[in-house]
């Protein structure tokens, strides 16, 4: 075992652990604070606090993940689901079947979506995704310059939000009380969305790892890619079509919850250096652990009340992302 | 010179009520009133509300998008909601009062332009009398206000008497919104549940709408719970709701639309909020026995 495997070892080692520990704390976390009185609180351990737990793990690595494939594929470490427009495409998706499902007289409750219609809701947001990314990319002409690729992501993402907010006005009746919900929350994630979120982290994690040497490639720029025998095109749109997966079946269970596809690839970075393989499975669990503890906190801080999760994430990325800045000085 | 300062003082003595009435609005604002206002803009559907139960709905010349009561207002103007005020629409209506809650981001841009600004917020019961009581003022007949109270109070204890004793001081669980949401005992839809005589499963320490971790509820099993229809019917499907007793034996009301705001509105409708609580509370309370 040379010194980098071993350092790649530890690091996963230290978030498994952490994921573990963290875990242990999600089933401890109830409306009355801490408490591990298990056996007592077994019905609401099992039909709440175990899904919610599982769920949010699955969801910061559906989005650790997309992060990291973002990030290599467009060679940008800035890059992430929310700065490429394509999180604002997965919300417009679950805005518009909501407002539709209210226009058919048949109100959908997030909560209350058997699993044909969370699907049908993640296949929404999957749609959206898919159509976010492809604006911002036509609107950037491809990948070759970052600085208009972040730009074109930040104004699509705009407009996107922009459409969704006005489909709201239009049918506030549909989407009462989930304005709350697109801000991201964990609240209400329960067995069902932990098995979409199973599905998806199955098809997105195996399937992105097997494209990791690819995005190694691609760190040394197109053209050196291309020497080396990859199909550009097509390998590329595979990465966002998984990109997209990941994000919209993590925006249709849990909302627009920020910054973790954003921070989890630069925790791992700042801890180890890899190629693309361990990148993408770490930042998948780096970002679970960052959800699941923003999750945690989010339940116990002012407990039996809430904090949006997503208010949660924004601070502890910020703030590491602060950290990073000063020490390094540069991204 | 005498003379002339005679008739002055002659002149101000005979000079209408009017010309003295004086309103502090809730952020503490003096606002006079030099004739009774007859062109209003009411920026929340509450004081839309009051101003109509007031009998005053002719000399409204438009409200904000969310106005729907009564029918009459409907036809006005529509001028946006809280974020979105219609700022030039509202001067163009050339209005003499404008009505606006307290957390309005238009008021200060409104009071630039030269309109006069009254923001009231009722938030409590006791804001609810208060906010008739000062509206009535400014429409010019403060007597209207407390009568109206008074007829809304007494309204409230007639409603609190057909509570049955079967489900009395029973806990209630009234969810605003479904993140959830709930309606504390110190919001008015709470003080309004204690007047009928219940209980809260939100007690006065989580604040009026405290947003709760949904295993809240569960653990704490409220008697009865009360929201939205299509919020009651998506409850059961909610991780571990199924477990709520109140839902499985059917110790729960769901309100349609139209009653349902009647019940989210602390304005002049308080009463007929309390009839509905009744009514369901009456529901309940047969099945229980």
């Amino acid at each position: 075992m040379n010194d980098s495997t071993r350092a790649l070892a530890a690091v996963a080692a230290t978030l498994l652990l952490a994921a573990a520990a963290l875990a242990v704390f999600g089933l401890a976390a109830g409306s009355e604070g801490l408490s591990f009185a298990w056996g007592r609180d077994w019905d609401l351990v099992a039909a709440i606090r175990a899904p919610r737990t599982v769920g949010a793990l699955f969801t910061g690595a559906l989005l650790g993940l997309a992060g990291a494939i973002a990030q290599g594929l467009f060679r940008n470490p800035l890059a992430d689901p929310y700065l490429l427009g394509s999180a604002a495409g997965a919300g417009l998706g679950v805005v518009l079947v909501l407002a539709a499902g209210g226009l058919f007289g048949r109100l959908i409750g997030l909560a209350n979506a058997d699993l044909l219609l969370r699907f049908g809701l993640v296949g929404a947001a999957f749609a959206g995704a898919l159509a976010g990314v492809t604006l911002t990319l036509l609107l950037a002409r491809g990948t070759a310059q970052p600085m208009v690729l972040l730009l074109s992501g930040v104004v699509v993402g705009i407009l996107l939000s922009a459409v969704s907010e006005t489909v709201m006005l239009i049918a506030p009746e549909a989407l009462r009380g989930k304005q709350i919900f697109l801000l991201g929350s964990t609240a209400f994630l329960g067995w069902n969305s932990v098995a979409v979120l199973a599905g998806a982290l199955l098809v997105t994690l195996p399937l992105s790892l097997r494209f990791a040497r690819a995005l190694d490639a691609l760190v040394l720029g197109e053209a050196s890619a291309r020497s080396l025998g990859l199909e550009l095109p097509r390998v590329r749109l595979l990465l966002v079509v998984l990109m997209a997966l990941a994000t919209g079946t993590a925006v249709a269970q849990a909302g627009l919850v920020a910054f973790v596809g954003l921070v989890a690839p630069h925790i791992v970075r700042r801890l180890v250096v890899v190629t693309h393989g361990p990148l993408l499975a770490l930042s998948a669990l780096a970002g679970a652990v960052l959800l699941l503890a923003s999750d945690v906190a989010a339940r116990s801080v002012i407990a039996p009340q809430e904090l949006p999760v997503g208010v949660l994430t924004a601070v502890f990325g910020g703030l590491y992302l602060m950290v990073l800045l000063r020490r390094r000085g540069r991204w | 010179m005498k003379r002339w300062l005679l008739l002055l003082l002659a002149a101000l003595l005979a000079a209408p009520a009017w010309a003295q009435t004086v309103l502090v609005d809730d952020r503490g604002r003096r606002v006079e009133l030099a004739a009774p206002p007859q062109r209003i803009v009411s920026l929340l559907p509450s004081l839309t509300e009051t101003v109509c139960a007031l009998q005053a709905c002719a000399r409204l010349v438009g409200t904000d998008r969310f106005s729907n009561w009564p029918d009459s207002v409907l036809a006005l103007p529509k001028l946006g909601g809280l974020e979105d005020t219609q700022i030039e629409r509202i001067v163009s209506l050339k209005p003499d009062l404008v009505l606006a809650a307290g957390s309005s981001r238009a008021i200060d841009r409104l009071e630039a332009l030269g309109l006069r600004v009254v923001a009231l917020e009722p938030k409590s019961l006791q804001d609810t009398q208060r906010v008739i009581g000062k509206v009535a003022l400014a429409l010019g007949d403060a007597a209207a206000g407390a009568a109206l109270w008074q007829r809304l109070s007494t309204r409230i204890d007639a409603a609190a008497a057909r509570v049955p004793a079967a489900v009395r001081g029973k806990k209630v669980y009234f969810e605003v919104a479904s993140a959830p949401y709930a309606a504390g005992e110190v919001s008015f839809i709470g003080e309004t549940l204690a007047r009928l005589g219940m209980g809260n499963a939100v007690p006065a320490a989580l604040g009026p709408f405290p947003k709760l971790n949904p295993e809240y509820v569960v653990r704490v099993q409220p008697d009865i719970v009360m929201a939205a229809a299509t919020a009651l019917a998506e409850m059961p499907s909610r991780p571990g709701w199924d477990g709520l007793r109140a839902l499985r034996e059917h110790r729960a009301c769901g309100f349609a639309t139209e009653r349902w705001e009647v019940l989210i509105r602390p304005g002049p409708r308080l009463a007929e909020a309390a009839d509905i609580l009744a009514e369901c509370l009456v529901g309940l309370g047969a099945k229980a026995r």
